[in-house]
């Protein structure tokens, strides 16, 4: 069986123990050094969100998975198993900790009102209801159900949705699905730029 | 691409052009370094700067921006004129021998037949075959040499391809293709090449002898690549310079093989799967084109949108699109569900219906003028994005709202505050602005398409912060929100939205592994496979496309997809790192588009007898015990189609070959790719003069639009590029990334800074006529001074990171322009993507 890189490192540290036979006894450097930060973390497979290489990354979250408990990422590293990229991660993916941990995260809904130099805290809810009373309204106002022609073309010329390329398949079939279903034509994405 | 990352390592030459992958795709470049060093493959690179691929090859030849197909003409000529071609290849698997009709012009004055400087369209109907069969060497007509006039009276829909085609495998009637194609590309010159793309004759000579020796002699064994990325897409001819690398590879019989193909690189993490769900205006997913108005009812649309066989009598064609009707219901029938009946033509009349372009710039193009009314944005900030990011300012001030989902502050949020607007100006933009915080890539689930049709899922490692939602979750309540609207308060037309399926086990957080499971497809009835008598029982997940049905009894949201998710469960999640091959095909390694198949078209691997042009890369090839293809990669072909049939191995195309002539309205500005300048340049077309520009593109026409040339003082092209310490406008906010390039800055050549005065770290100032930008100057030796049609041209290149929100920005230490204010909205006319590289500037010191 090949060697994996983790029973490896498993193997490094027992090994550890044998040295004792050299005549002098290790066993309480051994005992005292410090147990690799990743040890009792929990390892989760992901992807890099930058380019489309799309290397397999490894998040390393420590938390006893009670139900307060938020984990917290203690490591991010490249996936030695992964085909592609073998472990290894360029400049933006080695930097890929500081992204999911980053003081900077928008971490509420905010709304800046007609005319405010300012954003402001908003609900969800509030947000949510409001975005949807302006689609309405706008879908409503401008909604074409035949053209110029009296052919028949149900569509909604005066709403747009832009996004998606950094987000799962799964996530723009919804946005797709939901947004022909209110009649948009322009949907468009990173692809086109 | 056809191929994929792993692959790479079994090339035998590598040209990279429109793309640094070094810098940009470092870990998937390595596979190209694996080829260099254990197959001692070679490396050509162009580009209009010394990049970090380039450092890397065995030859490097310094481009002019926009100059790529004069360049790759130039190799077609090249391997045409000292027959480094695959001839069984292109004869077999290519419409080379296909007789072109009557009336069909070449571009030698810069236009194709058909052209109305009107509408500034062309009509295509000249642009076909000829009926007929095979004509064995006799000829019959000329090459047309004037333009057929235009019929009065409106275009015309265009007539469908001939059934059977008229041949000639000889390829000496001077109408087939092959003979067209050796007329269109005599005039690449190496003596034109260097005028145009200012390589000199003697270094790109070198270039085209490298490239084609892989088919010296004819030999087959050997195979090359192209590797290429937004330096080919960003121009407003861009596609063209994709279709000359392709036909360049089809002439060198490249396609179909291990370590060979046409490889786009690829910018986003899921810019692949985005656009294979249809997140672009002209599509459905699964490239399902989108019905127009012409459309009245399915089966006119369906009719419309499914080819016929067109092809040489004898010969087999697969014309796998021609099950479109069964991939475009099931796809309403996972929309509409129990709604959808064949009473009600599946509620065909409820999807949206489409005549014209409503691509990006038509978005802020039409917001600007006060049409489009609301925006949601999510993780695509569409001010840094641009082109002409002013413009896209000027028209989000105009907005009655403006949705963005994000995880940082960015440029788009901040339009009615950004560097430039006045306090009273703030006050006067009535836009409400809605900032929605969203989950990181680490707080998700799901699946994302790498550039090698890789679908691999990635589980959530931890929850969103603060009060963050999913990106999901807070698109599904939007929608659920304007449904509840529509159910109490009534409202146009509202059946497509109420009743859309969404029979998600928790509506407001609709898990995304159902959303995998609804694009695989389900049995809506028990299905029983005629041949096999396997049956699938009415609920279960499909085990692949050939399973769907055309009446209603299957539900599939992305025909491309189905496969990925069947009864054994979801096969995105596999991490099998088998690959008994060696060939880097890891089949068990999560699922690829289509059916697991890594190398797309692999029947071309073998010669038409079926069996491999390099039995040391064997793929796929024909087991004549089992009457069956058979190989290591999931043969792209019609498993059970004995070679002596000679079914075509390009099973997308009606034709069942590769297409060297594009017929019909597969293009919009012709069917062989021709050199035009870009909107600005330097030059003028050293090919006709008098039609210098792609004549079917067209200038936009608000104030907003401003397009210059060298009579306007606007001499020094510019191009726009990516480091690989960056990604896009998002890494800015991360204190590595930023500790590393801190800064924005212009890459300037050290003739040109001597001939302005300007040193290295000097603060200088780049004009276009839109905009300026204001950053250090980098002068340095990455890009020379060039000679081109005898003027001396310079280049000059900027990176596209920065902008007026970032650590950085808001700490005031850098001049908070954005890079594409610089840039013009000027599209391509097929993939309608803008010209980002190559256009005119002005340098000066401030």
């Amino acid at each position: 069986m090949e060697l994996s890189r983790r029973t490896f490192i498993k193997g490094a540290i027992a090994g550890g123990a044998g040295f004792s036979l050299l005549g002098f006894d290790l066993t309480p450097a051994v005992a005292q050094m410090r147990e690799l930060k990743i040890a009792r973390a929990t390892e989760t497979r992901s992807t890099c969100p930058y380019c489309a290489v799309s290397c397999g990354v490894l998040i390393y979250t420590i938390g006893d998975k009670a139900k307060n408990v938020t984990p917290q990422v203690v490591h991010v590293e490249g996936d030695p198993d992964h085909p592609i990229n073998r472990g290894t991660l360029c400049p933006k993916g080695a930097s890929l900790e500081q992204d999911i941990m980053n003081p900077r995260r928008l971490l509420k809904p905010e709304v800046r009102r007609p005319g405010s130099d300012h954003f402001e805290e908003i609900s969800w809810n509030q947000a949510i209801d409001e975005i949807g009373q302006w689609i309405k309204k706008t879908r409503d106002e401008t909604f074409i159900e035949k053209d110029a022609q009296g052919r028949t073309v149900n569509r909604c010329e005066s709403l747009a949705f832009i996004g998606g390329c950094t987000d799962t398949n799964e996530f723009n079939y919804l946005v797709v699905k939901t947004m022909r279903s209110m009649g948009l034509t322009y949907i468009e994405n990173q692809a086109r730029v | 691409m056809t191929n994929g990352w792993t692959d790479i390592k079994n090339t035998d030459m590598v040209l990279v052009m429109g793309g640094n992958p070094a810098e940009n795709h470092p870990c998937g470049f390595k596979w190209v370094i694996e080829a260099k060093r254990n197959r001692n493959a070679k490396l050509i690179v162009v580009d209009p700067r010394f990049t970090r691929t380039a450092a890397t090859s065995d030859l490097f030849c310094q481009i002019r921006a926009g100059a790529d197909i004069a360049f790759l003409g130039g190799m077609i000529n090249y391997a045409l004129q000292n027959n480094r071609i695959a001839h069984d290849y292109l004869v077999n698997y290519t419409n080379a021998a296909f007789i072109v009709k009557e009336g069909f012009k070449l571009p030698e004055d810069g236009l194709y037949s058909g052209f109305d400087p009107q509408t500034q369209t062309y009509d295509r109907s000249t642009w076909t075959y000829e009926e007929g069969n095979d004509s064995g060497g006799v000829v019959t007509g000329h090459p047309t040499t004037s333009a057929t006039p235009l019929p009065p009276g409106a275009p015309k829909p265009l007539p469908p391809l001939p059934g059977k085609v008229a041949y000639d495998l000889t390829l000496q009637h001077p109408r087939c293709v092959y003979q067209l194609l050796k007329q269109q590309y005599a005039r690449y010159t190496p003596e034109m090449v260097e005028r145009i793309t200012g390589i000199p004759k003697d270094q790109f000579l070198k270039a085209a002898d490298l490239y084609t020796s892989v088919r010296k002699d004819g030999d087959m064994k050997k195979v090359a690549t192209i590797l290429y990325a937004v330096g080919w897409t960003q121009h407003s001819y861009g596609t063209q310079i994709i279709r000359t690398a392709a036909m360049l590879q089809l002439l060198l019989g490249n396609v179909g093989r291990a370590g060979g193909g046409v490889n786009a690189l690829r910018g986003h993490s899921n810019i692949q799967g985005a656009t294979d769900m249809g997140g672009v205006f002209d599509i459905w997913p699964g490239y399902l084109k989108v019905p127009n108005p012409t459309d009245t009812d399915l089966a006119t649309y369906l009719k419309r949108i499914t080819p016929t066989v067109s092809k040489p009598d004898p010969w087999e064609s697969f014309n796998y699109w021609s099950n479109t009707p069964k991939f475009a219901t099931s796809y309403l029938k996972a929309m509409y569900g129990d709604a959808a009946t064949k009473e009600n033509d599946f509620c065909f009349n409820w999807m949206p219906k489409v005549d014209r372009n409503y691509s990006w710039t038509q978005i802020w193009d039409n917001m600007y003028r006060g049409s489009v009314k609301g925006l949601l944005a999510f993780g695509m900030n569409g001010v840094a994005i641009g082109p002409d990011s002013q413009k896209n300012i000027e028209a989000l001030k105009k907005a009655d709202f403006l949705v963005v989902g994000e995880i940082y502050p960015d440029e788009t949020s901040d339009f009615w505050r950004s560097p430039g607007v006045s306090a009273d100006e703030t006050k006067n933009i009535k836009t409400t602005v809605y900032r929605l915080a969203c989950a990181g890539f680490a707080e998700k689930d799901g699946s994302m398409t790498n550039s090698a049709r890789w679908l691999q899922w990635k589980n959530a490692a931890v929850p969103p912060p603060g009060d963050c939602r999913l990106d999901q979750d807070i698109v599904a309540q939007i929608f659920l929100k304007v449904r509840e609207l529509y159910q109490k308060e009534g409202g146009k037309f509202p059946d497509p939205i109420l009743k859309l399926t969404w029979a998600y086990s928790d509506a407001q957080h609709p898990p995304l592994a159902e959303f995998l499971k609804e694009l695989n497809g389900k049995a809506l009835a028990d299905l029983t496979d005629p041949k096999t008598q396997v049956t699938i029982k009415k609920g279960q997940q499909l085990p692949g496309f050939a399973w769907l049905k055309d009446d209603g009894t299957t539900a599939c949201g992305n025909w491309l997809y189905s496969g990925c998710w069947p009864e054994a469960g979801n096969l995105t999640q596999r991490r099998g790192t088998d690959d008994p091959s060696g060939l880097g095909v890891y089949q068990n390694w999560a699922w690829s588009w289509p059916a697991n198949r890594r190398v797309m078209y692999n029947r071309a691997s073998c010669d038409p007898s079926g069996k491999p042009f390099d039995p040391s890369r064997k793929q796929v090839w024909w087991n004549e015990a089992a009457q069956a293809w058979v190989g290591i990669d999931v043969p792209d072909f019609k498993p059970d189609s004995n070679p002596k049939d000679h079914m075509g191995p390009f099973i997308m195309n009606p034709e069942g070959v590769a297409r060297i002539f594009a017929p019909l309205a597969a293009f919009a500005d012709g069917p062989f790719p021709e050199h035009y300048e870009p909107i600005e340049s330097p030059v003028t077309n050293a090919f006709h003069p008098n039609q210098s520009n792609n004549p079917v593109v067209k200038k936009m026409k608000t104030a907003a639009d401003k397009y210059a040339g060298p009579s306007d003082g606007y001499n020094i092209i510019c191009t726009t590029y990516r480091l690989t310490e960056h990604y896009h406008y998002w890494t800015k906010n991360n204190p590595m990334n930023v500790q590393l390039i801190p800064e924005p800055f212009i890459e300037v050549p050290v003739e040109l800074a001597q001939e302005l005065g300007i040193k290295g770290n000097d603060k200088i100032k780049v004009t276009s006529i839109r905009s300026y930008y204001i950053a250090k100057a980098f002068v340095t030796k990455r890009i020379k001074p060039m000679m081109v049609d005898g003027k001396k041209i310079y280049q000059i290149g900027i990176p596209i990171h920065q902008g007026y929100r970032g650590i950085q920005e808001d700490a005031d230490r850098d001049a908070r322009t954005i890079l594409n204010r610089l840039t013009p909205t000027v599209v391509d006319p097929n993939a309608y993507t803008p010209e980002f590289k190559g256009f005119l500037v002005k340098v000066e010191k401030v």
